[in-house]
Formats: structure tokens, C-alpha cells, sequence
């Protein structure tokens, strides 16, 4: 696991993918700073994050599109799985070299609410709550983006998945709204996404009756449930894309509530990409 | 050392290794010899534990490819049919992430990157870019790679395969030297090299294995198809006159036929699989 940290970090500082990474995201949180604290004169550097983390769209997936991407295309996966190391190994390394180079921009702007506060009143640990809350929302963010990238041997098309996943993530909560809240409205849309997830399951696991099967449960089970009790399924979907939010939990934390159940949240959320991301490796072994 | 036992291997409905089982021992250079698409290159990337087998077992000096990855992987080194390199590093860099990974430390991890360097003759280029090195340093790195942590056996799939005539010929002398401290297996498609280089030879076709013979026998069982049949018009006593004094024949079957004494002429062997 140590050795593929090193390495990886060694490869990222190499190429310019670590540094474009860094470059964005202080550029971004920068101007956030220079519009709201400076110009402004708010003292809030939370504003500041809540701002930025648009900026997530763009650069997570640059970061995480050749972590597994690229060793599929070059072969090098090979190595990996001959290697006396366990996929998790594996993964987990990769990931914490990513939350590395994550830290280091994530470090400087930790100064940042220090020096305004040498100029004017700024509440430190908001400030501080939010920066944390930030970085762990990065990071959920990340685990998503690797396990993209370990579905496809194309970066190109990791980066572009993972932007789409990851805006659409961003403006799940104001796309609620517009999305039907009737109970049938809500019944169709869960039948579409079922059929999304047989169409990933068929993807991953090559098994044509696994997937079928799983889609006909699950729908099955969905219409059972909408004519026992139709009530449920009203204003379902835009529930559940407010839930799903990543973003939305953060605002939470720019509000001043520092939010362990978001915590969790966000630690499910790594935990469970990783997870996928492990199986989407052992899943080659086993074609 | 290693042994292969009911090996089977299916991609989807394709059955890409047959009830494949075979013994190699200690010290030796074996050759795995097959056209392209016999399972060669599957066979390899079971025993080395890249990939599943659909039934069967592979068990390193007795431990399970599966079951105890760890301790069996560390008695392996293997270099696929491509070379897994990461291009952007030296071979430096690679091979100090290959021997980490192998569990590699320190001044141990330093004397094991010189050694393997100097045993495959890339000191010259030991500070450039893979990816500026041709084809034949790039195979000499990924046996560099194989060759860390001093595993007793190195598994090398086509080895030779797209290199020129004098990158082969000191490709080979590196598998040659190599097999004098360790097991060598390693795969082609070429009849000669194997012979010249193998102690033993393996032969697989369609994901079976055909033969598994020292190359001496192997030749003598080429030139000599194991089977004549001849056509004469002659009695069968005429014919086992004239046959008896003719030396090598073991076994004589004649049969007589409505015009004449004749059967048909199929020289069966190994020739049929090459």
C-alpha cells in the first residue's frame, strides 16, 4: 500500500496533472476570497468555500480520470494483479495519494482565514468547521471519480462521465424542483433508474440474467409497493435527489452547524465508492 | 514446484484452457510452445494470478495461486506478453516501485535494483524515460521487474516476440543464463527457439496439452512420423521379405485388399499441431 502511495505521488508530481490541480482550485477559492472578504469586506471565509466548491466539477475529474483508466490502457494492471499486493491495497494507495495531493492546496488556504483575521473579526472556527467540511467533501467527491475511472480504459470518457456525474450532483437539489412530485411521476422515475443500475450491473458483471433479474425484482417489487400504498411514492424522487446531494450537506457546515451525521455521510459515501471501486478491479480477474 | 492440476478456463461460452495438468520441477528452462490462441498466454496469467480459472488448481511450491496469493505471488516473477511499464518513469523509478511493492527495503532494496540491472545489461539507460527506449531495453526492464526479489521461478510470456534478429538472439542468452539459478518458463511460437534454449517443452494446442518432452525426443519424434504406410503391388509375402530387410521397423501390419495388397498413406505425429 506504501508503495503504490509513493508511486503514485511520484507520477502526479511528474506530470502536471497535481499541479493543474493545485493551480484551480487555489485560483478559484482565490477569486471566492478576493470577491467576499476583500472586496466586500465579509468577514465569513465560509462564503468563500460555498462559492468554490463549484470548482469541484472541473477538477475532481481531472485529478481521478487516469487513476485506473490508464493502467487498463497501458497494461500495467497486469503488474498490479501479479504483484504480492491485494486490490484493496491497491486502491486504498491510490486514493490516499489523491487526498494528498488534495492537502497540499488545502494547507495554504488554511492561512487564509489567519491572515484576515488580522485585519477584522473573522470566527475562526466556522471558518475552520467549513474548511474540514470541505475537504471531506472533496474527498467523497474523489472516491466517486476513481471509481469512474476504474469502469472504462479511456480517460477522456472517465473525465466526461465524471463531470456529468458530478454536476449533476451539484444541481440535484434545485433540478428537485422541477421534477414531477406526483406519485406516478415518482414510480416512473424510480423504473428508469432501476433500469440504469441493471444496465450497470450488466456492464460489470457481464451477466446478462443477473441483471435482468435484479431489474425485474426490483421494479416488480416498486409496483407492488405503489399499488399497496400509492401515498408513499408522492414526492419521492425530489426527496431523494435533496438526499442525495452532496453539496447540499455542506452548506449545512458553511451555516455554522458542524454536522456529524453529514460526517458519516460523506464517510459512507468513500467507503462505498472504494468498495466499487475494489470490485470493479477484481471483476477483471474473474471475466 | 509448480503444479497445474485440471486447469479449465472458459471466456463466456469460448473454452480457452482444456483440463490442463502438468508438474515442473526445480531448476530447469521450460518452453511453452503452441500456436497463437492455443491458451498459452491464459495458462500464464492463471499461474501467475492475473486471472481466474473457471475450474482447477495452481499451486506454488505448495501454496494456492488463489488461496494464498501473497506467499505464492512471491515465488513468481512474471513478465506479461506486453510489458507493463509505466513510460514516464526511468527504469530506476519503475523498478524501486516494483521492488516496494514486491517488500523490498532499504539497502536490501538498493543491492536487489543494481543486481537485476546489471543481470539484464540496462545500466546505460538505467536514468532515461521508458518511454524513450526501444523495444529491446523495454523488454530487458519488464525481466528486470521479474527478476526483483530474487523469485524462483520467472514466468515470460513471447519473450522474443517483435524484437530484431540480434535483440532475440540476446534475449535468449539472458533466458539461458537465467535458467542456471532459476526455473524459467517462458512461451512462443517458435519451434527453434524453444528447442535451442528449453530443457523440456511443453506443446499445448486448442487449450490441451499435447507434449511434454525433453526437445531431443521431441526432435526424433518430428522427423520420424511414427507411421509409414505404403501401397504395393505385391503379395503379402513378397512385402514382408523385401520389408525385413529394411532396419527401424518395429511392427509391420499388412493388409490385402480386392486388387491388390495397398492401404493408405497418413504420416501422423506432431506435425499436425505446429
Amino acid at each position: 500500500m506504501i508503495a503504490v502511495l509513493k508511486h503514485e505521488l511520484r507520477l502526479y508530481f511528474h506530470s502536471l496533472t497535481a499541479y493543474v490541480f493545485g493551480a484551480f482550485l487555489l485560483v478559484f477559492v482565490g477569486i471566492g476570497a478576493m470577491m467576499y472578504n476583500i472586496q466586500a469586506a465579509v468577514s465569513n471565509f465560509e462564503y468563500v468555500l460555498s462559492f468554490s466548491c463549484l470548482v469541484f466539477v472541473v477538477i475532481v475529474p481531472i485529478l481521478t480520470m487516469r487513476v485506473i483508466a490508464e493502467e487498463r490502457r497501458q497494461k500495467t494492471d497486469q503488474l498490479l494483479y501479479s504483484l504480492p499486493i491485494t486490490t484493496t491495497q491497491v486502491i486504498v494507495g491510490k486514493y490516499l495519494a489523491l487526498l494528498a495531493v488534495y492537502l497540499i492546496p488545502l494547507a495554504i488556504i488554511c492561512l487564509y482565514p489567519l491572515i484576515f483575521a488580522q485585519f477584522g473579526d473573522v470566527y475562526l472556527p466556522t471558518s475552520y468547521g467549513s474548511i474540514a467540511a470541505f475537504f471531506i467533501l472533496g474527498a467523497a467527491l474523489i472516491a466517486l471519480g476513481v471509481f469512474i475511472s476504474s469502469l472504462t480504459e479511456n480517460q477522456g470518457f472517465a473525465a466526461g462521465i465524471g463531470v456529468a456525474v458530478i454536476l449533476f450532483n451539484y444541481y440535484s437539489v434545485s433540478l428537485s424542483e422541477y421534477v414531477s412530485s406526483t406519485a406516478f411521476g415518482s414510480f416512473a422515475v424510480l423504473c428508469v433508474f432501476v433500469v440504469i443500475l441493471a444496465a450497470v450491473i450488466n456492464h460489470l458483471t457481464k451477466n446478462e440474467n443477473l441483471a435482468y433479474g435484479i431489474g425485474l425484482v426490483l421494479i416488480a417489487g416498486l409496483a407492488a409497493l405503489y399499488f399497496v400504498d400509492s401515498t408513499k411514492f408522492a414526492g419521492l424522487v425530489p426527496n431523494i435527489m435533496t438526499k442525495l446531494s452532496l453539496f447540499e450537506r455542506f452548506y449545512t457546515f458553511v451555516n455554522g452547524v458542524f454536522d456529524m451525521t453529514a460526517i458519516v455521510y460523506y464517510l459512507t459515501v468513500i467507503a462505498f465508492f472504494l468498495f466499487l471501486s475494489v470490485q470493479s478491479l477484481e471483476k477483471r480477474r474473474y471475466n | 514446484m509448480i503444479s497445474v492440476e485440471h486447469l479449465t478456463k472458459y471466456y463466456g461460452d469460448f473454452l480457452a484452457v482444456d483440463d490442463l495438468s502438468f508438474e515442473i520441477d526445480e531448476g530447469h528452462v521450460y518452453g511453452f510452445l503452441g500456436p497463437n490462441g492455443a491458451g498459452k498466454s491464459t495458462t500464464m496469467n492463471i499461474m501467475t494470478g492475473c486471472l481466474s480459472a473457471t475450474e482447477g488448481h495452481v499451486r506454488i511450491d505448495g501454496h494456492d495461486i488463489f488461496d494464498e496469493p501473497d506467499k505464492a505471488k512471491r515465488l513468481i516473477g512474471y513478465l506479461p506478453e506486453i510489458p507493463p511499464l509505466y513510460v514516464s518513469e526511468t527504469p530506476e523509478e519503475y523498478l524501486r516501485f516494483v521492488g516496494e511493492a514486491k517488500g523490498l527495503k532499504g539497502s536490501v532494496l538498493r543491492e536487489q535494483i543494481d543486481k537485476v540491472i546489471a543481470d539484464t545489461r540496462i545500466g546505460d539507460v538505467r536514468k532515461r524515460r521508458i518511454s524513450a527506449l526501444s523495444k529491446g531495453y523495454r523488454q530487458r526492464v519488464g525481466i528486470a521487474q521479474a527478476l526483483l526479489g530474487n523469485p524462483k521461478v520467472i514466468i515470460l510470456d513471447e519473450p522474443t516476440i517483435g524484437l530484431d534478429p540480434i535483440q532475440i538472439i540476446e534475449i535468449r542468452d539472458l533466458i539461458r543464463d537465467l535458467g542456471r539459478s532459476h526455473t524459467v518458463i517462458f512461451s512462443s511460437h517458435i519451434l527453434s527457439e524453444v528447442q535451442t534454449i528449453c530443457d523440456r517443452i511443453l506443446i499445448i494446442a486448442k487449450g490441451k496439452l499435447v507434449v511434454f518432452d525433453e526437445p531431443q525426443n521431441l526432435e526424433r519424434r518430428l522427423l520420424t512420423p511414427d507411421e509409414i504406410n505404403l501401397k504395393a503391388e505385391a503379395s503379402e509375402t513378397e512385402i514382408r521379405r523385401i520389408l525385413s530387410g529394411v532396419g527401424h521397423i518395429s511392427e509391420m501390419n499388412v493388409k490385402e485388399e480386392a486388387g491388390g495388397g495397398c492401404s493408405g498413406a497418413y504420416p501422423y505425429g506432431l506435425r499436425g499441431y505446429l
